[in-house]
């Protein structure tokens, strides 16, 4: 009994096409069909944030939608995000500051770190722990985590302050 | 700084190492896994892999009356279904005991459960199948009939035995000890004060983001086993299933690449995983297994479910004379293999009371079977127990006593100048910085000044509370720990270190990495002692078939034995290296050093020779040398603790909650930990170490338990239901430390990776119960739920 349904989407800029079960989860699809192991499985039920992905431009969680909900879509994962330099910074500041231990999590923090810094400049460390508050770190306590993201925002409001004040 | 402050050091008898040796250097490892490129077992492909669920008990206990396989073996995908008995044939059974640990006893244990199984979550069948997904439906399609027995679920009950879990003992009780030094009841009676309590630690787990995962790939052709394995101890892996799975040694390599997350829960022997490893043969072609979510909540080990009583004695001028504890601790149906389920209640009688000088002290422990899932030994092992129920029978008695808490520690806790010193529960220790630690702690915290804000705030009706837990840590463990006892687990590490041709350094070490930075810090004593440069080390770790023999990553000891390990080599090297030189250059060795890739006159500093070039000579012009002159530029050393059973770590922490009276909400507002495990090799990542272990603590104390139902359901099996810290409700931590080193070694490093587990606890009940004081109410029973201190309030 072949369920199956035809899927086209694109995946870190590229287009793949597949035929997948209904009932396949988007992180199944991206570890296991499209070789993208990036992003990790941790609970299958929407709590620990380790498969957060970036589909259309928003982050949702890789074990609570479905790969044939994401037809047509756009969805950037953590591989994509590292080649695209998008990353860079947060990558840089996680590694300086040791802002990850096993690496478990850190592709899921990362995403969603990413969507905060992008969204919220001028977020304080209590927003920047409640933004995170989805995603499960057994091993660095978080603080870590949130020094990086503050020195990213921090260094970004200075760029932008120095863009500005040119003529 | 001049080149030569930064050389390693020359003279012997000179204790501190420069160079890399404590900088802040981030760890090269951490690159690949920020870019979502680590390698996690269920991240690798395998051409024929196939995939194994296994059907696991529904009862807590429960004869297997029938199980009908056809419909499951029928279904799409499906290439096996197994159960107990045909396992068997090709992985024999363990127990878990060990010969130190007098009158332990436990029943063998095998892959799947055989006629009967003991807990909920048992694996009693395995469906392999192509396809995870396909073998979990065929899971659905096992037709199983069961005869429920009566489940013991209840420490209490266990012990009066009135119903026997297992029929060949006689008994429930697994394990026990007793320890009196003498004149307990003497002391007590000559004390002014004496103060009793009683204190409940919840059963928990260590939740790992990463399930347990096991690859086995056997090779027929070879008759090779290769199993790529998320363990913390690939060489007792591979000892275990080269005995269990009958493999010579040398058919048996184990694979060890990234690990997500591990402390202490990926050490033991799991029976889904030797079942595993056992298909792979059956089958011959690779079978993996990677625990859900679910699964981990039932087989992963549990830890800590303790009930103890504890009394102090001290006189009117605040000098403790005694403590006299009883610790009942339930460990599920089976002592864990091959460490055994009695080392965390052992644990407990070694270490309460442990940073204080009080003269007499008696104990008694009783480790029992459950029908629950096992536990055994999880970060802290024992630690969190003993330090929470010390600390808090210490503070009871400062509170009678009318004194300051941390007045009262420092009377009592030994002096730094007393070392080595043997305490009253026979632990010996090297030195310790009890006053130092404290010393430092009061002042980080401003101690003073927050007694004074609390005592403000009070007045306008705000509930905080200041909790202090000093402590002691087991690091570095001889083979008194396991080895004495029977145990095939190597106390020993080694490391390999190979000058390679364009003078990069590769370093091997038998110590694994699960992200506490071994190979980071490796490389920095590596790079150090030999004379390179970090960006020239390559550390390699987790493979039997190419690292040096040894231990692993458990119980504090991945720095201070395996980085031990990495300086002896370093320095045979650099010897080597130094010959090589003083050939090629036909001067005198003791006239050359070597200092950042290059062979330097001593003297002036002078460039005589890059590594690189050396390395060439050696290597493809070896005719150029003198005709006897044969170059060694690979070196193995090993190092063993021997002179200590343990070298013990001293640490205080502190903790500053606000406690909502009408809510029952704790509110961590801050954490301190001041720590001294020696030289700290890395100081970020041994302050992150001890950050993200204060956390697990934390969890310990407000949030997680594992809930059974009175007939053994684990009814909070998924991470809604089981609440573990997350960054929203976290305080920051701010973390000191006082280096004494250890003189058992020329690194003198201690263990830094459970310290924070072990005091968080503790602390924050100390904390709440300051809190509360003033209302007369009092928490002992963790996780400190709003419910639970609504209770101790009276308003429930």
């Amino acid at each position: 009994m072949d369920h199956s349904l035809p899927l086209t989407l694109t995946v870190n800029g590229t287009r793949v096409t597949s035929r997948v079960e209904p009932r396949t989860h988007l992180i199944d699809f991206l570890r296991d069909t499209a070789g993208l192991t990036g992003s990790h499985i941790g609970c299958e039920h929407g709590v620990c944030g380790a498969c957060t992905v970036r589909v259309d431009g928003l982050i949702v969680r890789g074990c609570l939608t479905l790969a044939v909900q994401c037809e047509g879509k756009t969805v950037d994962t953590i591989e994509g995000l590292s080649d695209s330099g998008e990353l860079a910074e947060l990558q840089q500041a996680f590694h300086e500051r040791n802002a990850l231990q096993c690496g478990y999590c850190t592709p899921g923090m990362l995403v969603a770190a990413l969507d905060l810094v992008k969204s919220e400049p001028d977020a304080s460390r209590e927003r920047i722990r409640e933004h995170l508050s989805g995603n499960y770190c057994r091993c660095t306590g978080y603080q870590a985590i949130v020094d990086a993201i503050e020195t990213v925002l921090a260094m970004r409001r200075t760029t932008a302050k120095a863009a500005g004040a040119r003529p | 700084m001049t080149a030569r402050d930064e050389l390693p050091v020359k003279d012997s008898k000179t204790r501190t190492q420069s160079g890399y040796i404590g900088k802040s250097e981030p760890r090269a490892n951490a690159k690949r896994l920020l870019q979502g490129r680590g390698s996690f077992i269920d991240d690798l492909r395998f051409p024929r892999l196939a995939h194994v669920a296994f059907l696991r008990s529904p009862h807590a206990h429960a004869k297997i009356k029938s199980m009908d396989f056809s419909k499951a073996r029928a279904a799409p995908g499906v290439i096996g279904v197994f159960d107990g008995r045909a396992v068997a044939e090709y992985c024999s059974p363990w127990i878990g005991v060990l010969g130190h640990l007098k009158g332990i006893k436990s029943p063998p244990q095998y892959p799947l459960a055989i006629e009967r199984a003991c807990w909920q979550g048992e694996a009693v069948a395995a469906v392999v199948a192509e396809t995870r997904a396909q073998a979990e439906d065929a899971v659905e399609l096992v037709a199983a009939e069961w005869d429920p027995l009566p489940a013991v679920i209840d420490m209490h009950e266990s012990l009066s035995g009135k119903v026997v879990i297992h029929p060949e003992f006689e008994d429930n009780i697994c394990f026990s000890r007793q320890i009196d030094n003498g004149e307990v009841d003497a002391a007590f009676k000559n004390a002014d004060v004496v103060v009793e309590e009683s204190y409940s630690f919840g059963r928990h787990t260590g939740v790992c983001l990463e399930g347990r995962a096991i690859l086995a790939d056997y090779n027929a052709g070879e008759h090779m086993l290769t199993v790529h394995h998320a363990t913390q101890a690939p060489h007792m892996m591979q000892d275990i299933f080269s005995k269990h799975l009958n493999l010579p040694e040398a058919n048996v390599r184990v694979i060890c690449r990234d690990i997500g997350g591990a402390y202490g829960i990926k050490v033991h022997v799991y029976p889904d995983e030797m079942c595993t490893a056992a298909l792979s043969i059956m089958l011959r072609r690779p079978v993996k297994f990677v625990a859900d979510r679910l699964e981990s909540f039932l087989s992963d080990i549990h830890a800590r479910e303790h009930k103890v009583t504890v009394r102090l004695a001290a006189t009117k001028d605040g000098e403790i004379l005694a403590f006299d504890l009883d610790d009942l601790t339930a460990i599920g149906p089976y002592s864990v293999y091959p460490r055994t389920s009695g080392i965390e209640g052992n644990q407990v009688v070694n270490l309460t009371g442990g940073p204080y000088k009080h003269k007499h002290y008696r104990a008694s422990l009783n480790v029992v079977f459950t029908n629950k899932n096992v536990t055994c030994q999880y970060r802290a092992v024992g630690h969190p127990i003993a330090v929470a129920l010390t600390e808090g029978i210490v503070d009871l008695a400062a509170q009678k006593l009318g004194m300051d808490p941390a007045e009262f520690r420092r009377r009592n806790m030994i002096p730094d100048d007393a070392y080595p010193y043997t305490g009253a529960a026979g632990m010996k220790y090297e030195v310790l910085t009890h006053h130092q630690c404290l010393d430092k702690l009061l002042s980080l915290m401003d101690y003073k000044g927050l007694r004074a804000e609390q005592a403000e705030l009070r007045k306008k009706g705000v509930y905080r509370g200041i909790g202090l837990a000093a402590m002691i840590e087991v690091t570095n463990p001889s083979p008194a720990f396991y080895g004495v006892g029977g145990a095939r687990i190597s106390a020993q590490d080694g490391a390999t270190l190979r000058l390679e041709p364009t003078g990069m350094l590769t370093v091997l070490s038998s110590v694994t990495e699960q992200g506490q930075g071994t190979e980071g810090i490796f490389a920095q004593i590596a790079a150090t002692v030999v004379g390179v440069t970090m960006d020239k080390v390559k550390v390699i770790t987790g493979d039997t078939s190419t690292t040096p023999y040894g231990g692993g990553t458990w119980a504090s000891r991945g720095a201070g034995i395996g980085g031990e390990a990495v300086l002896q080599a370093g320095k045979a090297l650099r010897s080597n290296i130094l010959d090589i030189a003083a050939a090629i250059l036909n001067v005198d060795k003791a006239d050359l050093d070597i200092f950042s890739n290059e062979v330097i006159d001593l003297a002036s500093g002078e460039s005589k020779l890059p590594l690189a070039e050396l390395g060439r000579v050696a290597y493809f012009r070896p005719d150029t040398l003198p005709m006897k002159f044969q170059s060694e530029l690979m070196v193995t050393r090993h190092y063993t603790p021997r002179e200590y059973g343990f070298t013990f770590t001293n640490g205080i922490q502190a903790s500053l909650v606000e406690v909502d009276v009408e809510t029952g909400f704790v509110k961590l507002l801050k954490h301190w930990c001041v720590e001294d495990c020696g030289t700290v090799i890395n100081p970020l990542l041994v302050d992150e170490q001890i950050r993200g272990g204060v956390v697990q603590g934390i969890g310990a104390a407000l949030f997680e338990e594992c809930h059974y139902s009175e007939d053994g359901q684990l009814q909070n099996a998924t991470m809604a239901d089981y609440l573990v810290p997350m960054s929203g409700e976290m305080p920051d931590i701010v973390c000191g430390h006082v280096e004494s080193k250890t003189r058992t070694s020329e690194l003198g490093a201690k263990g830094v990776g459970e310290a924070g587990t072990a005091g968080a606890p503790g602390a924050v009940m100390n904390a709440i119960n300051d809190a509360l004081s003033s209302l007369g109410a009092r928490v002992t029973t963790m996780p400190f739920t709003p419910e639970r201190v609504l209770d101790a309030l009276g308003k429930k």
